[in-house]
């Protein structure tokens, strides 16, 4: 079923994800916060980090591009970054945060400027994956209740349809059906 | 703001059953509902960290700008039991508004950072944080953090149990006392521990009825503005109490208050100048024989310790002298441990609670000394252990005790709190405290300190073995001297320089709990009456230290106290007869160092060695003892106990016990 799919390939991209290095167990520890009175946290706190780090990122580019370098403030900028988003889990981000503090203690302005380039991109690809991730994983408890909606539906139908029927005599006097339309009527309950 | 919930702890009753049975809370619902604030300007973290809290079953309150969280604590102030808060934020130092708390509400505050270095971790323990997190939290540190409420309230309830339970135990009978006296002082501090815990509920029945409520005395943003405003007009070297309350002139504040928190801020101060210098150089300054073992956290927490012991000391000699001898009765072991805290509450020795408390605290602080002891003889004690080395009997004898029962008692508060900030400063920052303090000053302090201890051995030694008579087996050269050693204590306390003895006093629970083993005090009387000369300024020495030890909170302190006043004692005997301020402060220092190591190692073979009495010993073994015991004056968490004993200037926010609902702490409970 689809629904079996959907479940293997959040099963599958999450496995990867880790395998890969993209998270590691905090991001465990916000899929355990994640309960039925807050069933969005996951999405919620991972909407947030990218909303706030995208600020940060800006924040860095703008240092960096000044002459001459405020170390000093990039080191901030960069310890903030690093704590976000090593409490989501993002660990090759977090590890790319580490390495741009060691230049920036070393006021290293060219192994800054292309560490930072490749905290840029690990943000970036962690930030796709994330949200093709959270998609399926919504969208396979989407499925779970779609199923639900469209069995209810049927239920409703065939009830309704039933209670017609025993009551086609007094329908067809306000209606004013003929006995083809009541047999019309009955074909068409026999199809549903 | 969780005064429902906290309601609901109150209600279960099980929290004062539960402190009875030694403090472990096991109320079904603690920690559940504990009163978390959260300030950390990282949006992400901050919603991880309430998810993470919730989950916890906390109650939690965000912030994310240190100032908004600061304004939150003021207004309300027994609105939350914990702090959380992150080091780096745009508008304020985390560790700015760490000091910021503990100054003012004296909350458990625990540090976060992503960053994990020892220097952070390092600035993060001297400025006081209960604990350090590294981001990213996990939920499982989180689940723990109860345990630091729990920690500040035992410690808090303990300094109240003593005060009170030094009134109980006058009420018990003496045998039990003298049992307790049987064993080494050490034995005998546990026991009146556990006596303590079995007092504690005649003691806040007591101290409710006998004690009377002052209230607690909130130091808002503006007056401790006015005060620190104060403070600089006069100086902070020649501040005294009285002056800055004359200046503040502030309406219904008392010298107390404004003495306790005076002895908070000197130690704020202090630990301002201190932080930047390297702990362990200064404990390599001090370490003569020993090895620099001592942590910066040790030399502080002596120093706390320190502080503590001699302001419970002043208390408890002022109680003595300004009770009748009725309050002689009480039971060594009660005051072994209260010394402990009745250094800490120096605030709370004022009044007829004061009394109470300090004839109580007069016994713990002989450790092993009997607390049949007169007021009089304590203070006397106080007296003699002022006096440098061997003053004790000599001094004892004169006994005038009764006239200068009052004039003790003040001064005897006051010296306390500087008895401990002279162990603070010895201990560690004894070289800094020099500088900021003004040398003379922290000599006298030191000699004071000396004094106070030879006159305590001797005297303590007595009353500790027994009770009712001064005759102490223990003591060995004082075998004479103990019956005399009541009666000499007390003269001492007619010199004028009380205050100065004070601090001495201090030093004299530390000599007590040594006492047992320490010889060859030689009396005399002369030397008493140079102390006498030394003692005012002891006094401001003493202040400094008791701000320093107030300002500690950090349980980490605790050890260092131990150590601290390990310290003090051994300058004192140091140096002996030698009034020499500088001598002696020297001798405090190196005392000092060498009586922290020893007394992390419980060595008084060390001390021995180093100094010839007992003296020394009595110091290990005195800092054993209090190192249990939380020496922060201030701190009390249960507010209504505190002030129903003692009633004195009440520097601690009064929220305190508000702050805790638990009935784990059931200090709310016991009925005042």
């Amino acid at each position: 079923m689809d629904r079996n799919r959907l479940h293997n390939q959040v099963a599958s991209m999450r496995r990867s994800l880790f395998d890969q290095g993209y998270l590691d167990d905090q991001f465990i520890q916000l899929e355990e916060l994640q309960d039925d009175t807050n069933p969005n946290f996951v999405q919620e706190v991972v909407t947030l980090f990218y909303n706030d780090s995208t600020r940060l990122i800006q924040n860095i580019e703008q240092a960096l591009n000044s002459r001459p370098i405020d170390f000093c403030k990039l080191d901030d900028y960069m310890h903030q970054f690093k704590g976000s988003s090593s409490s989501i889990g993002a660990k090759k981000v977090t590890n790319e945060c580490t390495a741009f503090r060691e230049y920036c203690n070393a006021e290293n302005a060219e192994g800054c400027i292309r560490s930072f380039q490749q905290v840029k991109q690990e943000h970036a690809i962690l930030k796709r994956k994330l949200e093709v991730y959270l998609q399926t994983v919504t969208s396979f408890s989407n499925s779970m209740s779609c199923m639900e909606t469209i069995l209810s539906y049927i239920a409703y139908t065939i009830i309704s349809s039933s209670l017609y029927i025993e009551n086609m005599d007094k329908y067809g006097k306000l209606f004013g059906t003929t006995p083809q339309t009541e047999l019309g009527v009955d074909k068409c309950l026999t199809t549903l | 703001m969780n005064s429902s919930s906290g309601k609901s702890y109150m209600s279960t009753a099980s929290s004062s059953v539960i402190w009875k049975a030694g403090g472990d809370v096991v109320a079904d619902q603690f920690p559940a509902g504990l009163r978390v604030l959260v300030v950390d300007d990282d949006p992400t973290c901050l919603m991880i960290l309430e998810k993470m809290l919730k989950a916890c079953q906390y109650n939690v309150t965000k912030c994310n700008r240190a100032e908004t969280a600061l304004s939150m604590l003021r207004e309300n102030r027994n609105g939350f039991d914990i702090v959380i808060s992150d080091v780096h934020m745009p508008d304020m130092d985390g560790f700015k508004l760490l000091e910021h708390i503990g100054l003012e509400m004296d909350l458990p505050v625990i540090m976060m950072s992503a960053d994990d270095g020892k220097n952070v971790v390092m600035k993060g323990v001297t400025h006081g944080a209960c604990d350090y997190l590294i981001k990213p939290v996990r939920i499982e540190a989180l689940k723990n953090i109860w345990q630091h409420v729990v920690r500040k309230r035992k410690n808090e309830w303990k300094d109240f149990e003593q005060s009170g339970s030094v009134e109980e135990g006058d009420r018990q009978p003496k045998q039990s006392e003298d049992a307790d006296y049987s064993s080494s002082a050490n034995e005998g501090n546990w026991k009146s521990s556990k006596r303590r815990k079995d007092d504690e509920d005649e003691n806040d029945e007591r101290d409710d009825t006998s004690t009377l409520k002052k209230p607690r005395v909130v130091w808002s943003v503006e007056l401790h503005q006015q005060f620190v405003a104060a403070v600089n007009q006069l100086g902070i070297e020649k501040a005294v109490p009285k002056k800055i309350l004359e200046l503040m002139n502030v309406p219904g504040l008392a010298r107390e208050n404004v003495a306790s928190h005076l002895q908070k801020y000197r130690l704020y101060l202090r630990r301002l100048s201190g932080v930047s210098q390297h702990p362990s150089n200064l404990n390599n300054s001090f370490m003569n024989p020993q090895d620099a073992t001592f942590g910066p956290l040790d030399l502080q927490a002596l120093a706390a310790t320190g502080q503590l012991p001699a302001q419970s000391l002043a208390t408890l000699q002022a109680a003595g002298l300004g009770r009748s001898t009725a309050k002689s009765g009480i039971p060594m072991p009660l005051v072994d441990q209260r010394n402990i805290f009745s250094f800490e509450n120096p605030k709370l020795r004022f009044g007829e609670a004061q009394q109470h408390v300090n004839n109580n605290k007069q016994m713990n602080l002989l450790h092993g000394i009997p607390t049949t002891m007169e007021p009089k003889q304590l203070a006397g004690l106080h007296h003699t252990a002022q006096s440098m080395g061997n003053m004790n009997m000599p001094v004892l004898s004169h006994g005038s005790q009764s006239s200068q029962n009052n004039p003790l008692l003040m001064q005897m508060a006051q010296p306390q709190a500087r008895g401990q900030m002279l162990n603070d400063s010895t201990v560690g920052l004894a070289p800094r405290l020099l500088s900021p303090m003004g040398q003379p000053m922290l000599s006298n302090g030191m000699a004071t300190n000396v004094s106070t201890r030879n006159g305590v051995p001797e005297n303590i030694r007595a009353p500790s073995y027994n009770p009712v008579s001064q005759t102490s087996s223990m003591l060995n050269f004082p075998m004479n001297h103990t019956s005399e050693l009541p009666g000499n204590s007390f003269p001492l306390v007619s010199t004028p320089g009380i205050s100065s003895l004070a601090p001495k006093v201090a030093f004299q629970e530390d000599v007590n709990s040594e006492i047992k083993g320490s010889v060859g005090f030689m009396p005399s009387y002369d030397i008493f009456n140079d102390l006498t000369q030394h003692k005012p300024q002891n006094w401001e020495l003493q202040n400094v230290g008791m701000m320093f030890n107030t300002s500690q909170h950090s349980n980490s302190l605790r050890g260092n106290l131990d150590h601290t006043q390990s310290v003090l004692v051994q300058q004192g005997f140091s140096t002996g007869q030698n009034r020499n301020s500088t001598v002696i402060s020297k001798a405090m220092f190196s005392a000092g160092d060498s009586t922290g190591h020893v007394n992390a190692q419980n060595g008084n073979q060390h001390l021995n060695s180093l100094f010839v009495d007992n003296t020394v010993r009595v110091k290990s073994e005195r800092v054993a003892d209090a190192a249990p015991a939380n020496l922060y004056p201030d701190h009390f968490g249960r507010e209504d106990l505190m002030s129903a004993l003692l009633k004195q200037q009440d520097v601690i926010a009064p929220a305190e016990n508000n702050d805790f609902d638990f009935d784990g702490y059931s200090i709310d409970n016991i009925p005042v």
